[in-house]
């Protein structure tokens, strides 16, 4: 069953119907539907296609947010070996918005680590809807240390709503890990690429992304807050989230316009939800060629362009 | 009896025309509603002589009152690309800009310097909470930036003092990257062996707090500051319950184990001098108010400005300092 975001509504109707021909069909021998069904296919075809060209910022928060999207634990069933999760921040907990651990990638050994947002009611409320608490953080600053010492490339996958504002949460030092978690980004001497798959929801993706490569999923979004709080603040009024989306910049064309990301992923007709598989071996070939390009960087080396990349951001903005 | 406000404040002829305060006779206190004489209030660095209530107080007023005879030198911050992202809410983004220059005669939402304090070169950097909210966009990075790369240069300490809501929203991601580049700069100062102090000051929010403000070796707060990345109102909206008393101030933080002290404004300062003093291994301070360096920072840096005043009553911050 697929879910339809409220754009997708004509779209709904001509599959539905399509549906209903071919159903029709299957219970009368005589009827022959598929021409007629073939051309409702080839209409639904072309309209994802109109839809999905020129999707407005706001309609990508929501293909962004689409619960079918591939997450993290699809990322990494598919294209890593051997994962290996590793658990806990050695402190208070193990933060199941967060996964992680050892893996190879190409047969290398690697480290990943990314947002798991959950696919069913039971996940996503384990998963905390993709909402890392400190101890996220600070289990991904450890295994990250863990790539440090062991020389393993990382690789972070990002889908976050953003940081999650609970009272333990803050009690515990959000702040301070988030900052952490960059400060880690920031000073391993590892290669360090990114990819961010759907939402990167503001400081819990930057504790992430600060990294030497990072690469965007064509329909994904990276913000320094949601279109909704922003419409709150500016607007006065949630309600206000398409201006909002529009005014903010938010989508991966505009962010590769600003030098933020280094590399658009393609996405299959109609947004990654609607073929996972295609969309998936994408960020696997971006996530080899981003990785092939730091191959025999030092690790000195690493640090400083990690470090001069992020000094330079936002030096040109947006053309005029 | 301070006497900070008695003398000019170097560097006003800025671009800007700073626009006096009204001298308004009385000010009424936000939390216990005294009505204080203005004077007595700036004296007491904007702390409420009642209560004990720790007001809004400008960078330039606290390094009035931080630097030695209240002499200082602006370390110039490279000027960003204006309005990045050509952002429109309900008002343009550069109106809005040039309402909070002309409403605070400031250029944007950090200063930076160099001088003395108790004789102790250092580089201080304060957030401007009345700049749109101190907001971190782009010329706050570049103001950190600058900051730490003048305290590399100098080999001095870097205090910086932190007041914001967050992000520069109007630059949008922009002012998210300034997460990184923040911490690039802290970065600096760690790998030159400089202490970097950080002063939280009312409020220290969002994507702030989550960067150089929670960096520091050494985190001092101002009483009653709201310190937090998630605010206390989103937090109610999610968890749906009312938070305890004092939730997210600092006194709350320091139970909590995010900070090093909470202290008093007017104490601030000594401890400030015996804390770098310290950690730089130098001798212990000389207490009290001291005059301006003979020769000045800002004449220094800047020949043609006339510095403040270098003579000065005995003050009574000493009074203030613990014993
Ligand atoms: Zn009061």
């Amino acid at each position: 069953m697929t879910h339809y975001l409220d754009f997708e509504k004509p779209l709904a109707e001509i599959e539905g119907k399509a549906e209903e021909l071919r159903a029709l069909a299957r219970g009368n021998a005589e009827m022959d539907v598929s021409d007629a069904a073939r051309a409702l296919d080839a209409k639904a075809a072309a309209l994802l296609d109109d839809l999905y060209k020129s999707l407005t910022p706001w309609r990508k928060c929501q293909v962004a947010r689409h619960p079918e999207r591939p997450h993290c634990r699809d990322y990494i069933e598919a294209l890593f070996t051997e994962f290996t999760p590793l658990a806990g921040d050695r402190n208070f907990a193990d933060d199941h918005a967060v996964m992680g651990g050892l893996a190879r990638f190409d047969d290398r050994p690697v480290v990943v680590i990314g947002h798991e947002k959950g696919s069913d009611t039971k996940s996503r409320i384990e998963r905390n809807f993709g909402m890392a608490r400190p101890e996220g953080y600070r289990k991904a600053i450890r295994l990250m240390q863990l790539a440090d010492r062991f020389n393993l490339p990382v690789v972070t996958l990002v889908d976050t709503p953003g940081a999650y504002p609970g009272k333990g949460a803050e009690e515990r030092g959000q702040s301070e890990a988030i900052a952490r978690s960059t400060e880690t980004c920031l000073r391993i001497g590892v290669p360090l690429v990114s990819v961010i798959v759907g939402e990167g929801g503001s400081g819990g993706a930057v504790a992430f992304a600060t990294a030497n490569r990072v690469a965007m999923l064509e329909h994904a979004v990276y913000s320094v807050i949601t279109p909704e709080g922003c419409a709150s603040i500016l607007w006065k009024d949630a309600e206000k989230m398409r201006e909002a989306a529009e005014a903010m910049r938010l989508t991966a064309q505009e962010l590769k316009k600003l030098d933020v990301i280094d590399a658009i992923i393609p996405e299959p007709r109609g947004g990654a939800h609607r073929d996972p598989g295609a969309a998936i071996a994408a960020v696997g070939k971006s996530i080899a060629a981003m990785l092939k390009d730091l191959d025999g960087k030092s690790r000195a080396q690493l640090v400083k362009d990690r470090r001069a990349k992020f000094l330079d951001m936002g030096s040109k903005g947006l053309a005029a | 009896m301070n006497w900070i406000t008695n003398y000019v404040r170097p560097r006003i002829n800025s671009i800007f025309s700073r626009r006096e305060t009204p001298e308004n006779l009385w000010q009424k206190c936000d939390e216990c509603g005294s009505m204080l004489f203005h004077r007595e209030l700036s004296d007491n660095l904007n702390v409420c002589t009642n209560c004990g209530h720790h007001m809004a107080i400008s960078p330039r007023a606290r390094f009035g009152a931080l630097f030695d005879g209240g002499v200082f030198a602006e370390v110039a911050v490279p000027e960003p690309v204006a309005d990045p992202l050509h952002f429109r809410d309900q008002k343009k983004y550069p109106d809005r800009m040039k309402a909070a220059q002309k409403a605070t005669g400031e250029k944007e939402a950090m200063l930076v310097a160099t001088g003395e304090m108790g004789r102790t070169p250092i580089v201080a950097a304060a957030q401007d909470f009345s700049f749109m909210g101190g907001s971190m966009g782009m010329y706050v990075g570049n103001a950190i930036i600058a900051a730490a790369q003048q305290a590399v240069k100098l080999k001095r300490p870097l205090i910086l003092f932190s007041a914001a809501g967050g992000a520069r929203m109007q630059e949008g991601i922009l002012s998210l990257m300034q997460m990184p580049r923040t911490t690039v700069a802290v970065q600096m100062l760690k790998e030159a062996g400089l202490p970097y102090i950080v002063v939280l000051t009312h409020p220290t929010t969002g994507g702030v707090t989550a960067s150089y403000a929670m960096l520091g070796d050494v985190h001092i707060a101002e009483p009653g500051a709201l310190i937090c990345f998630a605010g206390p109102r989103v937090i109610e909206q999610t968890i749906r319950e009312t938070l305890p008393d004092g939730f997210q101030r600092a006194e709350y933080l320091l139970d909590h184990g995010m900070l090093d002290r909470v202290t008093p404004r007017m104490q601030l300062r000594d401890e400030l001098i015996a804390i770098t003093r310290m950690l730089l291994g130098l001798a212990p301070p000389v207490k009290g108010d001291l005059p301006a360096p003979d020769k000045t920072e800002a004449a220094a840096a800047d020949p043609g400005k006339a510095p403040g005043p270098a003579d000065k009553p005995a003050g009574d911050a000493g009074e203030n300092t613990p014993k």
